[in-house]
């Protein structure tokens, strides 16, 4: 538990740009009393994630023209979410707001090169962020009626056996599985339901690209 | 500000200047091989035995019933694989608790993975293993039972006199994970009765790469470093004659002070507590009398443990965390959990664990700092958890 350094040598310190978004994020709620009132006045409400995860997110945006115009939230969660979510908060709302399309684009490389980077292994922490801004956005679809635009992460088994899911390998890639051996000693997916192999594998690839397609080597 | 206050001991502390004192001339003085026949290796041979004889004394054994190793993790390996290599004509079981250190619950794991079965003992709420539930978990195939002395996260400190006694009675050897116990309880092994036990030199204000196993005599161990002979034959690999002298002379401050020890950290340590729990939604975990002297485990409820460090750190104060984003794995503390606290009690969790030289200056100056960063945090947790939520106990 308390060793602080992974086994990789990618170490928890932090970039200097991380730090100054953890010790004073911005656009945060940064009362009870804000949050009571941004719950009245946003546009969309979004919540991911649970304390017993430990991460859970909140996020307020206002739209105008279909840009988004003011993104405020709160987190229970580590200083690597802290830093994201105020990173990502600044990158959908500068210059004027962000079209939402081009918001739900942004990876956690993009946020993670915005802060100068972030350890391999805290790339997982800035993914609350995304996922609490696709839920404001739905619920704001839903409030204007847009009900078409809505689109949900819909979960997929693809393990047939084992109920592994789509949502599990992304999970998996995001903790470090690169290679279909990595996948299968964390996930045990492939070991009953031998068919689901070469989707899992593109799956596989799929999630590395999403996240890490643009990483460096150096780390 | 300058300053650091290190409330982390439990992972690691300073070399005590004494200690270091005795060491230094073994870098580059007497730097002879204690193997070699000449007058160098003499000297090196006899500050090894003097070490040995210096540490069977304070244990109340043997010298050759101490075998020196590289680490406190190496001599739980050596004492446990040791055994059950020796005994798994016997039977294949063994017997330990759920919240064990990590070099004891993954060597376990290795284990299972070659066919031996593992029953892991859960502790009572207060983070103590009940010794009738040890009992009760015994077969006939039992070989070995592994029971921390004192935990590391939490502090509390097992009834292992006790479970050695159940042991005995069952004829099953009966090891003990001792590294955080060495500044203040006691080590005879004789009125311990335990059969094999775990120390190391980093916990003790002694040099890190170096540590002990006590076994008994009579007990077969399988060597896991086969070469030169060294260590009896158990441990072999030139001996680290400096680490080696610096760790028996960190053992006999630690043991000659445990009282003093006891005396100084206890009402600190519970002065401590007490002001951290009037903060409101906040837990002490572990029993907050059967516990180390200078272990302080709090859970504060709605926000997370990585952040509190770093907010710490950056007012100069070291400690750690129990949170999933402070470990290498991304699991919360299993300590935590074993205690049948919810996960998110196990990532707001930090230990403060305090120093022999910590002051009531001190304490008061993290006393002062730590509502402000806790107060920060939850304004702007979305969680709003209270402790009647959680509390179990």
């Amino acid at each position: 538990m308390y060793d602080v350094k992974s086994k990789d040598g990618t170490e928890w310190f932090y970039s200097e740009t991380v730090k100054k978004h953890f010790f004073e994020p911005k656009n945060l709620a940064k009362t009870k009393e804000e949050s009571e009132k941004l719950t009245k006045e946003a546009d969309g409400i979004g919540e991911e994630g649970s304390p017993a995860c430990g991460d859970m997110m909140k996020m307020w945006i206002k739209v105008k023209d279909n840009k988004i115009i003011d993104c405020k939230w709160q987190t229970f969660g580590c200083a690597s979410a802290i830093a994201s979510t105020s990173m990502f908060s600044t990158m959908i709302t500068e210059n004027g707001g962000m079209e939402i399309e081009k918001a739900l684009e942004i990876k956690p490389q993009d946020i993670a090169n915005r802060l100068d980077g972030l350890p391999t292994r805290k790339f997982h922490c800035s993914v609350l962020a995304d996922k609490a801004l696709r839920a404001a956005i739905n619920d704001y679809y839903k409030k204007t009626n847009q009900l078409d635009k809505i689109k949900n992460d819909r979960i997929k088994i693809v393990d047939k056996i084992l109920k592994i899911t789509d949502h599990d390998i992304e999970e998996a890639v995001l903790d470090g599985a690169r290679t279909f051996e990595d996948l299968q000693k964390r996930t045990k997916i492939g070991i009953q339901d031998k068919t689901c192999i070469p989707e899992a594998e593109q799956l596989l690839r799929y999630y590395i690209e999403k996240y890490f397609v643009k990483q460096t080597i150096s780390q | 500000m300058n300053r650091t206050i290190y409330l982390d001991t439990s992972s690691s502390t300073p070399v005590d200047p004494l200690v270091y004192l005795e060491m230094h001339r073994y870098f580059q003085i007497e730097y002879g091989n204690a193997g070699s026949m000449h007058a160098k290796g003499l000297i090196a041979a006899h500050a090894l035995n003097l070490s040995r004889s210096k540490v069977a004394k304070i244990l109340n054994c043997h010298s050759d019933e101490i075998i020196f190793t590289g680490s406190g993790t190496e001599s739980v390996n050596l004492a446990i694989k040791g055994v059950v290599n020796k005994l798994k004509n016997k039977g294949k079981h063994i017997i330990s608790t759920t919240i064990e250190h990590h070099a004891v619950l993954d060597t376990l794991e290795f284990l299972e993975k070659q066919g031996f079965e593992v029953t892991y003992v859960p502790v009572e709420p207060n983070g103590i293993v009940n010794p009738e539930k040890i009992k009760n978990a015994i077969k006939k195939e039992t070989i070995l039972i592994s029971v921390m002395y004192a935990n590391n996260e939490i502090g509390t400190i097992q009834p292992i006199k006790e479970i050695a006694k159940i042991a005995k009675e069952n004829n099953i050897l009966f090891h003990t994970d001792a590294c955080q116990a060495a500044n203040s309880e006691s080590l005879d092994v004789q009125d311990l009765n335990v059969d094999l036990l775990s120390i190391n030199g980093s916990k003790i204000y002694g040099p890190k790469g170096v540590g002990c196993l006590y076994k008994k005599e009579g007990i077969r161990i399988e060597p896991l470093i086969h070469g030169g002979g060294q260590e009896f034959n158990l441990r072999s690999g030139t001996e680290n004659i400096a680490a080696i002298v610096g760790f028996a002379k960190a053992l006999e401050i630690a043991q000659k002070g445990k009282e003093d020890y006891k005396k100084k950290l206890t009402p600190l340590r519970d002065y401590f507590i007490e002001n951290l729990l009037k903060i409101e939604n906040t837990i002490l975990n572990g029993d907050n009398e059967k516990r180390l002297p200078n272990n302080v485990n709090i859970t504060f409820l709605n926000i997370e443990g990585e952040a509190v460090l770093l907010k710490l750190d950056s007012e100069g104060v070291c400690a750690s965390s129990g949170s999933a984003c402070t470990s290498k794995s991304l699991d919360p503390s299993h300590v935590i959990l074993a205690l049948g606290r919810p996960y998110e009690a196990a990532h707001g969790s930090i230990r403060f664990s305090l120093s022999k030289n910590t002051t009531k200056e001190e304490i008061d100056y993290v006393l002062q700092i730590i509502p402000k960063i806790v107060q920060e945090l939850r304004n702007i947790s979305p969680v709003n958890l209270k402790i009647e939520d959680i509390k179990n106990v």
